[in-house]
């Protein structure tokens, strides 16, 4: 057993209305940036998951997703483990 | 005189209202905390408007895995009526109870004002004492009501009449297709984002809001829903 560190990023969909995303565009416009476009605002969680490999990790992180940590009426998400396996007990780098 | 359980979950704050209106029009209404799982031998459950945990990750998503929600669930399958209102309706479609979901209004704003809603659908536990095409004037107090769902559920919601309230006039929130309130396809459970509980009475300014309680009095508030029968895309109470 590990500890993997996942990160999930949740998106809303992209056919639906994001207003977050609208008024940080008309924001950075009005700063100057005009070459800012289709922004779109989502979540980013880190956690960590304690799994015998990292592929299981994965496994479970996406299942996190399916029951709670997405809607998927609204929203996509993607899943990264991003940290190879390491003793129970010890920090996180 | 029905049972009415009115669930109570940290962060809920319309409670006290819902119970009132509940009692007003003459129902046995009593409180569940939502840690809860027995309610109590309820003819009809209601999950009242607030901010249930903080709408921390989104509205309703971390309520529905409240204990009391798998009796709710189990409520809801035997054919009890379950009433969402605001908070409450968020939650029904985050436990999949209701279809669709609730997004950010379009304006961003949290909306505090009365509206102007048409009743689509008076074959519900809690619309059966209005008349299909009335107009009704209640308040809304939501940041999160804009109502989605894909294009096969809207085709489903539209097939089945299950739009139960639509925005008339100036849509609030942009919900799709200006809908303010849907059922499920059995038609026992409703779920709307304007606030009947407060416009019950002269007092609140209007008492438009009145007969959703009064409503679920009525004779078929408790009758399963395999008495009611879909004929010609109109449903009728037999």
């Amino acid at each position: 057993m590990g500890a993997f560190r996942v990160e999930i990023r949740v998106m809303p969909r992209a056919s639906l209305l994001d207003p977050q995303g609208q008024a940080v565009e008309h924001a950075l416009h009005a700063l100057g940036f005009a070459e800012a476009a289709n922004v779109r605002v989502g979540k980013h969680l880190v956690l960590e998951v304690t799994a015998p490999t990292k592929e299981e990790a994965a496994v479970r992180a996406r299942t996190m997703c399916d029951r709670l940590l997405a809607n998927p009426v609204t929203e996509d998400f993607s899943v990264a483990v991003d940290t190879a396996g390491r003793p129970e007990g010890s920090p996180l780098g | 005189m029905k049972r009415v359980a009115v669930v109570v979950f940290p962060g809920s704050n319309c409670d006290a209202d819902t119970l009132d209106a509940a009692q007003a029009a003459g129902s046995d209404a009593y409180y569940v905390w939502h840690r809860d799982t027995d309610l109590q031998q309820a003819d009809v459950v209601v999950l009242p408007g607030g901010f249930s945990y903080g709408d921390y990750l989104r509205s309703g998503a971390i309520a529905r895995f409240s204990p009391v929600m798998a009796a709710v669930a189990e409520h809801t399958r035997a054919g009890g009526p379950v009433l969402g209102i605001c908070n409450g309706f968020q939650i029904l479609c985050e436990a999949g109870l209701l279809p669709g979901a609730l997004m950010r209004n379009a304006g961003l704003k949290f909306l505090s004002r009365p509206v102007r809603v048409r009743v689509e659908a008076a074959d519900t536990p809690f619309t059966c004492r209005y008349e299909r095409g009335e107009e009704l004037v209640v308040p809304i107090a939501h940041g999160d009501g804009r109502y989605v769902a894909d294009q096969k559920t809207l085709a489903e919601l539209r097939a089945n009449a299950q739009v139960v309230w639509r925005y008339v006039g100036d849509n609030p929130n942009s919900s799709v297709d200006g809908i303010a309130g849907v059922c499920n396809a059995a038609r026992n459970v409703v779920g709307i984002m304007p606030h009947p509980e407060r416009r019950n009475a002269p007092a609140l300014g209007g008492q438009d809001g009145a007969r959703v309680f009064l409503s679920m009095e009525a004779r078929n508030a408790t009758q399963p829903a395999s008495d009611v029968r879909a004929v010609g895309g109109r449903h009728l109470r037999v």
